[in-house]
Formats: C-alpha cells, sequence, structure tokens
C-alpha cells in the first residue's frame, strides 16, 4: 500500500524545482518523481541559460506575462538559492535598413511588455560590444536579460524544496496514472505512489504523461538546437547576449558569455521525431558557425571545447500550457515550456501552486520554511588568506580534482552531503564544473569516479557517468 | 626477401632482409640485429601491469626484463595475470622467474614506497 | 612573503631535467610544484618501453626513464611539493599555489614552466552523432588501465594513429580486449613507424588510413560507430559508411599545450599554441621560461629532457646575471610547409654558436629542402630525404648565418627540383 501525497509532481526540471520549490512553504506532503538519474538533466540542462527580458513574446501571451514577472524574480531567487546570474543585458542586432524597421516594431511590442529596452545605431552599438559586425546598423538594447548557471539553478531548487520536505525520487520513469476518484495511483518503473493531485511538468514528454489522464487537444514536439561551447577566452570579447532578429524559427542564433566565462555559439532550430534525439551533426553545426559569424565576425572557434544538442519543448498551441487536464481538475499540465521557459520558470512555479494547486488543497504556510539553501563555497573568489584558513580548517579545500576548472574535493564532498542525490559523474560536472574545461575531464574522471566510488560504497565499475548504462569502466584488468 | 619496419628505436627503418639474412636500408648496426633477428625468431619486450597492495595503486607497472619470443606474448600474459607485488617495491625487483616459460623474468618498473 | 630563487611548474621529465640542471649551475632555492601525487607527471602511465635510448642509450619504460631524474632531484635535495596546483601567477611573478596544507603566495625571482600538454578531446572535434559513455581519449584509458587497473572496454575501435591510441591498440589486446580497427584522418599515420609495427600489424589489428568517424552511436553507452573515407579535403565520401558494433572509442587526435597559465599572464602564443620564446626559451617577460611539451608537443621524452636542461641553465644563467635582455631581436616565421618554429625569437647576443630550430613539418614528404630565409635571402638550405608530422625537427644552424641583430628568419618546406 502506497502512502498519500498530497501532490506529485512529474518531472524534475526548472518548472518541476520551482513548482516545488513553491510547494514546499505550505503543509503538504510533495513527491517529485524524475525518471533521468539527476534533477535538471534534459532540456533544463541544455539550453542557452539566458533569462530573456520578455521583450518579444507577443503581448496577452503567457510567455510574455511569464517571462516578464519570471525575470524580475531572479535577483531575489539566485541570492537565495546561490546561483551565478549576471543581468548582462541583450542585443538583438539589425544589419539592414528593413531590419531597423523590424527593432522599432519590437520595441514596441517591448514597451506593451512593460520591458525597458532601448533603440542604439550601430555605432552605438559597436561601442558596447567591439567584435560586433561592421555591418550593424542598428540594436534593441534590453539591460534587464542576463545569463545563468542552469545547472546549479535547478539542482539548488530542489536543495531548498527539500531542505524544506519534499521527497524526490530519481531514476524512475512514470509508465501510467489512474484516477481512483479521490486521489491519483501513479505507477513508475520502481513503484507506485498515490497522491490528491498530479502537476505534469514532464517537458518533452509531458504530451505522452497528459494523455494518460485525458485526451487532448495539443501536441508537444521536440525542436532540436546545437550549440557550440569555447573555452574560457578574452574576458569582454562579448559582453551582452547578442541575438539576430527572431523568426518563426525562435530567436536565433546567438552569441553569448556565460556566468562561467566561457562562450556560447547557437542554437539550431529543427524538429526532430525522436524525443531523445541529442545527436549533433556537422551541416546543422557549420549553419550555426555561419549564422554566427554574422553577428560576430572573428568568433575564436579553436577555442572550442565541446557541441551539445538541447530539445525544446514546442507546444502546437504556440503559447505555454498552464492548466488542469480537461476531465481532472487535479491533474495540472505545465507544458510546452519552451523559450523563454527558463527566465519564466520562478514566475510559472509561484502560479502553478498560488492559482491553480490553491484552489484546491489548502496552502497553509509551514512555520519553519527556510527560503535559501546553506551557503555554498565559492574558493576561488577568496583571498590567498581566506582561501587558506579554509584549507587549513578544512584539507580537502587544498586538494584539486579539476585542473582545468580548479575544483577541490573539499567543494565536491560538500555537494554529496546535500539533500539533492548526487551520484553520477555528470551530476558532479554539473554542480562543480569539474570536468566542465579544456581537457574535458580527461584529467579529472578518474578522480571524481573514485571519489564517488568511495562516498558511496560503490564499485568503481558501478559508478555512472549519467544514465543507467553509462558506466565508465567494463572490468578490472587484474 | 621480407621487408620490416625496424623497432628498435623511433627512427622506424624501412628494412629489407634478403634470402641470404643481409640488411639493408638500415641507419645503425642495431637494424641489422633487428632484421635477423625478426625474420629468424621474432621477440618483443611485453609490459604490463601486476596487482599490488599498495594504498595509492591498484597495479604496478612491469616488463620482461629482455625480449621474448613474439608468439609467446600470450603465455607471458596469462602468467603476469596471476601475480602479486608487495609494495614497497623497487624498480628491477623481481617478480616471476621464467615468466611464460621463456626463461626471462619478470621485472618491476616503478618504485612503489608502502 | 616567502621568495624563492627559480619556482618550476610541473615535476615531470622537463620540470626535474630543469631542476636538476639550474641546481647544477649553482643554484640551491628551487621549488619545484608537481600536481600528481608523484614526481614523474605522464610518463607514471606511458609503462611502456620505448624511452631513453637518446638519453641513456638504453631502453626504458616510462617510470624507469622519469626516476633517473628523480634520483638526481633527490641527491641534490630539491625541493618539492606534491598535489600542489598553481592558481595563478602575476606579470611580476608572485605565484599562488595550494596543496593540502594551505593556499600561499611566494615571490618568485625566475619561473621555469614545464606544465606538460592535454589531450585533443570528443568536444574539441565535435564528433557527430550521440555523446554516450565510452568515448574516451586514449591517455585517459591508458590512465584507468595502468594506474588505476580497470578496462573501460573489450570491444574497441581507435580514431587517430597518434602514438598514444596505437601504444593503447596494443596494452588494450595483452589485457584481453579485441582492438577492431584505428581511423585516421590523413593518408598517412600520425604515429612513429614502430608503433605502426609493434602495436597493429603484431596483431593483426587494420589502420584505415584517410577514414574519420561520421556518427557515434548509443544514448547511453557506446554501443557502435560509423567510419567513412574522406576525401582529399577531408571531408566524408557518401556511399563509403562502415559500421563497427563497439563499446569503446578512444581518441588519439593529438595534444595541446598546458599553457593557460602564461597565457593568461598576457605572453603571446606561438603557433604550437605555447608562449613564444627566445633562443634560451625565455618568454617575453623577464626571467620566465618555457620547456618541454607545454611550449610545443614533442615526439620523444628524451627531447623534452634537453629542452628542461636548456631552460634550467637558462635560468641559473639569469639569475647570476648573464642573460641580460637586448630590444634588437631576430624574429622566426614559420614559412610554407611548416607547422611552427620554436624559438620565436632570437637575442643575437646571448645566442649560442649554434642555434637549435625545431619545427614541425605539416604533411609527409619526401626529397625536400628546408629552407631558412633571412630577411629573403636564402641562407640554409637542409636536405631531408623524408620528412613527415608525427616527428619533431631539430636543425641546429652557425649563429654566424645571421649577420644582424634584428630581422625574421623564415623557415619553409621547399620541393627539390623549386632549390634548383
Amino acid at each position: 500500500m502506497s502512502i498519500m501525497e498530497d501532490i506529485i509532481v512529474i518531472g524534475g526540471g526548472v518548472i518541476g524545482a520551482f513548482i516545488a520549490r513553491n510547494l514546499s512553504r505550505y503543509q503538504l506532503s510533495v513527491l517529485v518523481i524524475e525518471k533521468q538519474n539527476d534533477v535538471g538533466d534534459v532540456t533544463s540542462m541544455a539550453n542557452s541559460a539566458i533569462v530573456h527580458s520578455g521583450y518579444d513574446p507577443l503581448p496577452g501571451t503567457k510567455k510574455a506575462r511569464f517571462n516578464v514577472e519570471g525575470n524580475a524574480m531572479f535577483d531575489e531567487v539566485c541570492k537565495d538559492l546561490d546561483v551565478e546570474f549576471d543581468r548582462c543585458g541583450s542585443m538583438t542586432i539589425a544589419t539592414s535598413e528593413a531590419q531597423i524597421e523590424t527593432l522599432r516594431s519590437l520595441k514596441e511590442r517591448a514597451d506593451q511588455n512593460h520591458v525597458p529596452t532601448e533603440l542604439l545605431s550601430g555605432e552605438e552599438a559597436r561601442k558596447l560590444e567591439k567584435n560586433l559586425t561592421p555591418d550593424c546598423v542598428g540594436a534593441l538594447l534590453c539591460p534587464t536579460a542576463g545569463v545563468i548557471n542552469p545547472f546549479n539553478l535547478v539542482a539548488h531548487c530542489f536543495e531548498n524544496a527539500l531542505d524544506n520536505g519534499v521527497k524526490l525520487r530519481l531514476g524512475e520513469e512514470v509508465l501510467g496514472i489512474e484516477d481512483k476518484g479521490e486521489s491519483f495511483l501513479v505507477k513508475t518503473s520502481k513503484g507506485e505512489y498515490e497522491a490528491k493531485a498530479v502537476v505534469n511538468a514532464a517537458g518533452v514528454k509531458s504530451e505522452e504523461i497528459a494523455k494518460m489522464m485525458d485526451p487532448i487537444s495539443w501536441s508537444i514536439h521536440a525542436r532540436k538546437g546545437e550549440y557550440y561551447v569555447l573555452d574560457h577566452y578574452q574576458e569582454g570579447f562579448v559582453n551582452h547576449v547578442l541575438f539576430p532578429l527572431p523568426s518563426e524559427k525562435g530567436k536565433g542564433i546567438l552569441v553569448t558569455k556565460t556566468t562561467s566565462n566561457n562562450y556560447l555559439v547557437g542554437p539550431s532550430s529543427e524538429f526532430v521525431d525522436d524525443k531523445d534525439d541529442l545527436s549533433t551533426d556537422v551541416p546543422t553545426l557549420s549553419d550555426v558557425k555561419r549564422q554566427a559569424s554574422l553577428l560576430v565576425p572573428n568568433i575564436p572557434f579553436y577555442e572550442q571545447i565541446r557541441v551539445f544538442a538541447g530539445l525544446r519543448a514546442t507546444p502546437s498551441t504556440h503559447d505555454f500550457i498552464i492548466e488542469p487536464s480537461p476531465n481532472h481538475p487535479r491533474f495540472i499540465n505545465v507544458a510546452g515550456i519552451e523559450s523563454p521557459g527558463l527566465a519564466s520558470s520562478p514566475a510559472i512555479g509561484k502560479y502553478v501552486v498560488e492559482e491553480l494547486i490553491g484552489k484546491i488543497l489548502p496552502l497553509v504556510e509551514k512555520p519553519d520554511y527556510k527560503k535559501a539553501v546553506r551557503p555554498y563555497y565559492h574558493p576561488a573568489k577568496m583571498s590567498v588568506e581566506e582561501r587558506d584558513a579554509l584549507i587549513k580548517s578544512n584539507p580537502d579545500f587544498g586538494e584539486i580534482v579539476c585542473n582545468c576548472e580548479k575544483v577541490s574535493v573539499g567543494e565536491i564532498k560538500d555537494i554529496l552531503s546535500r539533500s539533492v542525490p548526487c551520484r553520477t559523474i555528470k551530476a558532479v560536472k554539473k554542480r562543480t564544473r569539474a570536468g566542465f574545461g579544456k581537457c574535458q575531464g580527461g584529467f579529472c574522471q578518474p578522480k571524481v569516479l573514485l571519489l564517488l566510488s568511495e562516498y558511496f560504497g560503490v564499485s568503481p565499475l558501478d559508478v555512472l557517468y549519467d544514465r543507467d548504462g553509462s558506466n565508465i569502466l567494463m572490468e578490472v584488468s587484474k | 626477401m621480407t621487408e620490416l619496419t625496424c623497432i628498435i628505436c623511433p627512427n622506424g627503418c624501412h628494412l629489407i632482409v634478403d634470402d641470404n639474412l643481409n640488411v639493408t636500408g638500415n641507419k645503425c648496426p642495431r637494424g641489422v640485429v633487428y632484421g635477423k633477428q625478426e625474420v629468424t625468431n621474432p621477440t618483443r619486450t611485453v609490459t604490463s601491469t601486476v596487482k599490488c597492495d599498495s594504498k595509492k595503486l591498484r597495479v604496478c607497472p612491469v616488463k620482461t626484463c629482455d625480449a621474448i619470443p613474439k608468439g609467446k606474448m600470450f603465455d607471458v600474459m596469462k602468467d603476469i595475470d596471476s601475480c602479486f607485488v608487495h609494495v614497497p617495491c623497487k624498480i628491477g625487483d623481481v617478480v616471476m622467474e621464467n615468466v611464460g616459460g621463456t626463461g626471462i623474468s619478470l621485472v618491476v618498473t616503478r618504485d612503489i614506497p608502502e | 612573503m616567502e621568495t624563492k630563487d627559480i619556482v618550476i611548474i610541473g615535476g615531470g621529465s622537463a620540470g626535474m631535467a630543469a631542476a636538476v640542471a639550474a641546481y647544477d649551475k649553482g643554484i640551491r632555492d628551487i621549488l619545484v610544484l608537481e600536481r600528481g601525487n608523484f614526481l614523474g607527471g605522464i610518463l607514471n602511465q606511458c609503462i611502456h618501453n620505448g624511452f631513453g635510448l637518446n638519453a641513456f642509450k638504453e631502453e626504458l619504460t616510462g617510470p624507469e626513464f622519469f626516476y633517473r631524474f628523480e634520483e638526481e632531484m633527490e641527491k641534490r635535495g630539491i625541493a618539492y611539493e606534491l598535489e600542489t596546483n598553481v592558481t595563478s601567477i602575476t606579470p611580476d611573478k608572485k605565484i599562488t599555489y595550494l596543496n593540502r596544507s594551505g593556499c600561499k603566495e611566494v615571490q618568485a625571482k625566475a619561473i621555469i614552466m614545464a606544465a606538460g600538454c592535454y589531450e585533443r578531446n570528443a568536444g574539441a572535434i565535435g564528433i557527430p552523432g550521440d555523446r554516450p559513455a565510452g568515448v574516451i581519449t586514449a591517455g585517459q584509458a591508458q590512465l584507468y588501465l595502468n594506474e588505476y587497473g580497470y578496462l573501460v572496454g573489450k570491444k574497441v575501435f581507435i580514431l587517430g594513429s597518434g602514438d598514444i591510441g596505437l601504444i593503447m591498440a596494443r596494452r588494450m589486446t595483452l589485457e584481453g580486449a579485441k582492438v577492431l580497427g584505428v581511423a585516421e584522418l590523413c593518408p598517412y599515420s600520425n604515429g612513429l613507424n614502430r608503433n605502426i609495427q609493434q602495436c597493429l600489424i603484431d596483431f593483426g589489428i587494420p589502420l584505415y588510413l584517410s577514414h574519420t568517424v561520421t556518427k557515434v552511436i548509443g544514448k547511453s553507452h557506446l554501443e557502435a560507430i560509423e567510419i567513412s573515407q574522406v576525401d582529399e579535403n577531408k571531408r566524408p565520401i557518401k556511399g563509403t559508411e562502415q559500421r563497427f558494433e563497439v563499446d569503446t572509442l578512444l581518441l588519439s587526435i593529438g595534444l595541446i599545450p598546458n599553457n593557460d597559465l602564461l597565457n593568461k599572464m598576457g605572453i603571446p602564443q606561438s603557433r604550437s599554441r605555447g608562449s613564444v620564446v627566445n633562443e634560451h626559451l625565455e618568454t617575453s617577460i623577464d626571467g620566465v621560461f618555457s620547456c618541454g611539451n607545454v611550449l610545443h608537443v614533442h615526439d620523444l621524452a628524451d627531447y623534452v629532457v634537453d629542452e628542461g636542461k636548456t631552460a634550467g641553465e637558462s635560468a641559473a644563467d639569469y639569475l647570476q646575471g648573464n642573460l641580460p635582455r637586448h630590444k634588437e631581436t631576430l624574429k622566426t616565421v614559420a614559412g610554407n610547409g611548416i607547422g611552427y618554429v620554436v624559438p620565436g625569437e632570437i637575442d643575437m647576443e646571448n645566442a649560442p654558436e649554434k642555434i637549435a630550430f625545431k619545427f614541425r613539418v605539416r604533411v609527409p614528404s619526401k626529397n625536400v629542402y628546408i629552407q631558412y630565409d633571412f630577411d629573403g635571402e636564402v641562407v640554409k638550405r637542409i636536405y631531408k630525404q623524408t620528412i613527415i608530422p608525427s616527428e619533431m625537427e631539430i636543425d641546429r644552424l652557425p649563429k654566424s648565418l645571421f649577420k644582424k641583430k634584428q630581422g625574421t628568419i623564415t623557415v619553409s618546406l621547399i620541393a627539390k627540383e623549386e632549390a634548383k
């Protein structure tokens, strides 16, 4: 017999994270079920990592509302959750007089969405971005846009939720949902769980989950985006998020810095049938390179350290789907959260809990709710004296595991001790950046693998890279 | 006539050994020795690891202290897989004599402290 | 703040050779900082033989080779710290480093960078297809096998014919894995001939020249790869695809100097991706030297040791006031067919009677000359019967060829016919 939960949230991405965190404020029992072996492991991991300003969604849409509301919440969210966030601003670049007209209409749209913007001349734009194409004749500056560490946003958000009593099951796929009148029975690959209400935040797979409950009028298609990641390069090579003009295919191929002083170039945009297709290909990436060079001609692609692909959950409705299932008011679909989903996530989480769940379950605040996570260590930002004192108090902080990104045993053990499980090499990489540098784990992966093996008391052979079956080592050689 | 790549040093000379075991194409006298040997009785040095009881390393590197007949490489490996080294050990310590029935000893190639 | 005469970053073969050479020139206040838990650097995992033929006239394994230098270090009592990581160096030579005993700053009078290199990996070349576990660099597989005692897979394919990949083909075969083949993008091998013979041919492992991996298949772990033949522009040819069911793809596609620390100091970079240095291996900053694979990737550890020795002696000369820097220098340029040239500059007033030019050619060539032009005039041609990219060339030319203190030396490869 399963324990009756108040709410089950299906999906451990950024949307599930903010819903769980908002729920954790109240006296409710909450269970989050995630198919992957880590939180934020699909769309929330592979995206542009941008908190959009909200200037371009059509006024009156959910995208416009939640993007603008969400954007405003990030300063506080990132302070509470100890997540790197840089409100560096974005610039949308026009390279012809005809495009200037489009910039003007985008500015009008921004005004309607109450997003502050400024039209710049080509010269003014190049003053802010010295590597911008000489073809730039004008730009729309959006100072409220920013870049964020998306990995830690999801992980720390869940950590906060778990610290406040939310439960999380990783590596469990939802296989079926049964309506039992007063409750729902959620069957997974590993067990059965019962809850009074269910939230479907299953990303690219949210259509499949929604159909387990009711026939639906909408569908979700996976739209793949391929990217280049460049190594740390001269600081200030690019200072803003640089976009071309948006098209029906989305915001276009952008060039941006990241919160870790890397540069990101992409994404492409292509619908794929397989909702698990994260492959990259040469023609698509060559096209990304070509289009990005139209914005910034001298991108140092020789500094490339990785390529990756992400999947956007693109809804047939062209807008976010945030509503109860047609015949089941206690089953809430939060689907089709494509761009600007990351920027909208805090606002969506708040809305789903306060406006939708609040109507079906009583929201009684917990007296002991903690809104912030236990602070993280940031040794790289410390002075020599501070760092010395930290190492003297715990020598693990003096033992560097990842040479490229200078990550110590101390930081990794701190992560392992926290409430959100971090059991795979990829999870350690996402949380700490160990393996994120130019050697891509060439030197540090064996050390991380042994740390995980020791910490969890499992054989090195059983340590996973990320998914089940992704073991690094195959057998003992002697 | 046999054509060979000399493996004695990184030069990797292209050797030609005729039926009377005359070697040409070599840049140094070692090529002649190698060419003759390779045609009559090819040999190789085997390097590998054996289990050890160091806290820092699971395995200790070893080698055959001289070249062994090429055809016996896998016999040597079988013996190597069954060996064990106690630390501390020193370069040159004999791990096993007559490894793989070759008459050659298997020796440690790395100093490993306790 | 503590001061040191010389701080050497990296305790591998270059760093140790530098330390010993500086000591033997009278410098006593030396500190070697090594990030690993043993001296020796990457040679700890290079348990195969073939080292030392030049330096010691005998064939040694990697650990035996570096142990000779470790002994020399111990004999002289040269100080070193293990498991120690340098986080930054300022242009005025303040070094911040940390280990389990703390974090500190030390003021160095001279610095020798000897931090080695790292492997080019899947991310850097963006191999098409999925990104599953099981696609790893050859050196990483070597570390897992030779120091940790684990095999990463049993059915292996190798991309790139670099020496580490070839060595690992033999090593994994001896350990019971099946190596199905090696694909090389170039129409020639990038490894040493002897390694093609003793690592591939000995074991019947096919080498696919002018081939590359065009698809990686596997959602969580590698299941298969697809290779294709490439045309003269290195583009895959449709219809030539071959599929191999493998659990491991090893990458042996090149090494890159690990030169972040000097790059961040603003020292100019050479085409080798190491720093620009002069004939004494001194960078643009007085008293900062670079040697070994962090300067340019060597083919043999023996040459790394030679270079380390030069750097150590130069640092001693610098500290003893025997290496004054002059404004006027010659510049070297990698001309047609040449990848890079070390040194990038020559200070004629300090230069020894014979100047060593080290370089690599871009493609294998036969019956060619290496031509040295000085300000547009041919000053030397050296005939090479065969010359290949996988081997570093060293030409030692008399200083007297260059009769000015300023000017440009261009090194280029020319066909025998052109030379007439």
